[in-house]
């Protein structure tokens, strides 16, 4: 099967390395033939792709421990899901189920432009293929999950190798968002080689007008989607899983995701311009190619460990042609956009500052620097390192110092961006649209201030969440009745079929009202309270209000590790509100915590047990994180929203 | 003044406030990310400031018994005894072998004084195979 699937491996290479020479010569010699050839050669590289993927499924569900990638990532015990999910437990297993999905995203995307867009398919068809040709070959050549686990000899001779059992899947990835995370983040990485792909066949081609820009909306919103949902679901493993407290920590594997949603983001925006006044155009190609090799990157950063080990560069060696491919497209793109700027001279120019465009100018400018501010901390000891040879890392201060107002400012601009009109917004509708969240904004600061909140940042973006979400129940508001009166419908069916009929402006509108839930969710960070505590049973601790009290612990084991439970009532003015269950759980070798948790929509009490001191008290570290539960709620009504707007065939 | 002009001149305000937090956050939290041997070597350019050390935790070296607990990392050929003063929760992989990263500042005593510790187990298999295909 190992050699199955290697062959499969390297049939898909040969057809897709085939499939762009094929394109590209039947596009020069213009013979239609010798395209459709190509594009069948496309569908049997994702069929060979596919073949390898399950190969290497069921060496893991069949237990194959001769292979290294098996016997490292599963075991005989480990539960099903946790076997199928080992096919991305390591290195080599996550390069192939990148080209796996590569492969079949590429061909949905062929399919869908088979009968149209044939001008551009010899392009688009060419790109995709080169960059499934660039996993697959690191695949087969450099990271293999179907080599063979071998015992090396002091004399340098070797031997096969076939394990009783296998290590096991590393504990903190047996969790259910640890199922799903991966996947869904690979899915958001790779879907914007499809826009990407237009965007240089429509460069290639001379294309008038929009085509690639709707040819690709809904790949860009789902690939948008994806990529959203897997931040979100690794901020909620690591809340749950890690045990520090928290759900962020400027870490580069997740400054590595979070760079591409960051310029996809500006390109979702700024699109919208060049498609309503024909301005901005080398700049969206030059941001959905950015967006393409950030995500490549971002699997490069990931995966080569260049910024988390210390002096890790010299001895990775997939880490180099990572660096040669994105250097290579990233040149190949800019020399085609400066060959083609003629070509892509705006329409229009920016008439008022006071005008939706130069909010998307703005939320575009912010988006960038945001993300340049991260690749730039995220990539600081390596750059310190070539060029002073001594690795500077920079802390979450860095990243926060910067992120924090860059992310209030994107807030203000999702908030007066959808109230300013296009080209020019006169300046008596300034006033009637303004004046309901100016005043809201200031009702709720004033309130908060009264209150006694004194930190700056929180009240700022309390105000701005007030601001942007009275805006968008009054566009919703006015935009139903003015429907009802018209079409004489109640309110709630106006609001529905206002909200369907333009399902790209309101889901718009919906995912907004999740940027800011989420900011409040941010804004809680201000306000956490920690302590640690050293309880026997009966013991007390206070943390936020809260009384901590240990009822018990329960040590016991399973097949696969002991544990122990740490039973911990929660009253709050005496009273009794939960027992948490703080669970310690010891793997061979390895140790997990699983939090004891009681979320409300105003506050989190986090528990974790984390061992036992010589005197056999138990250690307790335990947190009050207010707002939590509106990150999670935000992101899903982002999810929605965006999902709505995706359901619309476009303006 | 063109609306142009006018983006321009706005963005740019906007730039230079977000450059000048990014080297007032930059100075705050720099760290010199080096292993305990390049350590010993350039010990006296670095007084005072604040360093990521990396190294292998020794084994048995792991004393709990203090309230701030103490260990010892080491490289191949230098080795410091490390406090730790932080808050955080130490990670689970911590412990005897693990390769460690600890943020911190040396004290006047000799000992490395760690707010912050990061840790990654070592593979098991690494010491007795290599997964080399034979070829």
């Amino acid at each position: 099967m190992a050699n199955f699937g290697n062959f499969c491996t390297l049939l898909a290479l040969c057809l897709s390395l085939y499939a762009i020479v094929a394109a590209l010569t039947g596009a020069f010699r213009q013979q239609e033939r010798v395209v459709r050839s190509a594009e069948r050669a496309a569908y049997a590289a994702a069929g060979c792709a596919s073949l390898a993927f399950f190969s290497l499924l069921y060496l893991l569900l069949a237990d194959d421990f001769s292979i290294a990638h098996v016997a490292s990532s599963s075991s005989l015990s480990l539960p099903v899901i946790y076997k199928i999910t080992a096919v991305w437990g390591g290195h080599d297993g996550s390069m192939l189920l990148w080209a796996f999905f590569a492969a079949v995203m590429s061909a949905i995307a062929l399919w869908q432009i088979r009968g149209k867009n044939r001008d551009m398919m010899p392009y688009v068809l060419a790109v995709l293929m080169v960059n499934l040709s660039f996993f697959l070959a690191l695949s087969i050549f450099l990271s293999n999950p179907f080599q063979e686990l071998v015992r090396v000899f002091p004399d340098g001779s070797t031997q096969p190798f076939i394990p009783a059992d296998g290590q096991g899947l590393n504990p903190l990835l047996q969790y259910w968002a640890m199922v799903i995370h991966p996947p869904i983040l690979y899915l958001g990485y790779i879907g914007f080689m499809v826009p990407f792909a237009f965007a240089v066949g429509a460069l290639a081609t001379r294309q008038r007008g929009e085509v690639w820009i709707r040819a690709t909306r809904r790949w860009t919103l789902w690939t948008w989607l994806f990529l959203g949902a897997g931040l979100i679901i690794g901020g909620k493993w690591a809340y749950v899983v890690l045990g520090w407290g928290g759900y962020w920590g400027w870490d580069p594997v997740e400054n590595a995701a979070l760079m591409p949603w960051l310029t996809a983001t500006a390109f979702l925006h700024s699109v919208i311009v060049q498609e309503r006044r024909g301005m901005l155009k080398i700049w969206n190609m030059v941001l959905i190619a950015v967006t393409y090799l950030l995500c490549i990157f971002g699997t490069f950063l990931t995966r080569s460990g260049i910024v988390n080990s210390v002096h890790a560069f010299d001895d990775s060696n997939i880490g180099k042609f990572f660096v040669y491919y994105i250097i290579i497209v990233l040149g190949v793109t800019l020399i085609l956009i400066m060959d083609r700027r003629e070509y892509l001279r705006g329409e229009r120019r920016l008439e008022s500052m006071t005008s939706r465009e130069s909010a998307f100018l703005f939320n575009n400018l912010i988006l960038v620097v945001a993300c340049f501010a991260v690749f730039w901390g995220t990539m600081f000891p390596v750059f310190s390192e070539w060029i002073r040879g001594v690795k500077i890392s920079v802390g979450p201060v860095f990243f926060n110092k910067i992120n924090i107002p860059v992310g209030l400012l994107l807030l203000l601009f999702t908030g007066i961006g959808p109230l300013f009109a296009w080209r020019k917004t006169p300046s008596a509708s300034i006033k009637k649209m303004f004046l309901r969240p100016v005043v809201a904004a200031f009702i709720v600061s004033a309130g908060l201030l009264t209150g006694g909140m004194s930190d700056f940042y929180a009240l700022i973006c309390f105000a701005l969440c007030a601001f942007v979400i009275t805006a968008i129940i009054e566009e919703f508001y006015r935009g139903a009745r003015a429907r009802g009166r018209s079409a004489g419908e109640s309110f709630p069916l106006a609001l529905w079929r206002l909200t369907w009929k333009n399902r790209r402006r309101y889901g718009g509108n919906i995912t907004h009202f999740g940027v800011a839930l989420l900011f409040i969710g941010f804004a809680g960070n201000a306000f956490n309270e920690e302590a640690t505590g050293y309880m026997r049973t009966g013991d007390e601790m206070r943390v936020g209000g809260y009384t901590l009290k240990m009822a018990g612990l329960i040590e016991s084991q399973t097949a696969d590790y002991r544990f122990g439970e740490l039973h911990i009532e929660a009253y709050k003015n005496g009273r009794l509100i939960k027992t948490l269950k703080p669970e310690r759980r010891i793997y061979d070798g390895q140790s997990t915590t699983v939090v004891g948790l009681y979320s409300t929509p105003k506050e989190d009490l986090y528990t974790v047990y984390t061992g036992m001191t010589e005197d056999m008290r138990c250690e307790v570290k335990a947190r009050v994180n207010p707002l939590v539960f509106w990150v999670w709620a935000g992101s899903a009504l982002m999810f929605l929203g965006t999902l709505i707007a995706i359901g619309s065939k476009g303006s | 003044m063109t609306a142009k002009t006018k983006f321009i001149i706005g963005g740019a305000i906007i730039l230079a406030a977000l450059a000048w937090l990014g080297f007032v956050g930059f100075q705050e939290s720099k760290a010199y990310y080096i292993t305990v041997d390049e350590f010993s070597e350039m010990k006296d350019g670095l007084d005072g400031k604040t360093l990521k050390l990396a190294g292998d935790v020794v084994a048995g070296s792991i004393d709990r018994s203090t309230p701030q607990m103490e260990f010892v990392i080491a490289s191949p050929k230098t080795s410091i005894r490390v406090r730790y003063t932080g808050s955080g929760i130490i990670p689970d992989t911590f412990k005897d072998g693990s390769k460690a990263l600890v943020e911190g500042k040396l004290e006047a005593d000799g000992i490395f004084n760690a707010r912050h510790i990061e840790a990654k187990c070592a593979s098991k298999y690494e010491a007795e195979y290599d997964d080399r295909t034979v070829s």
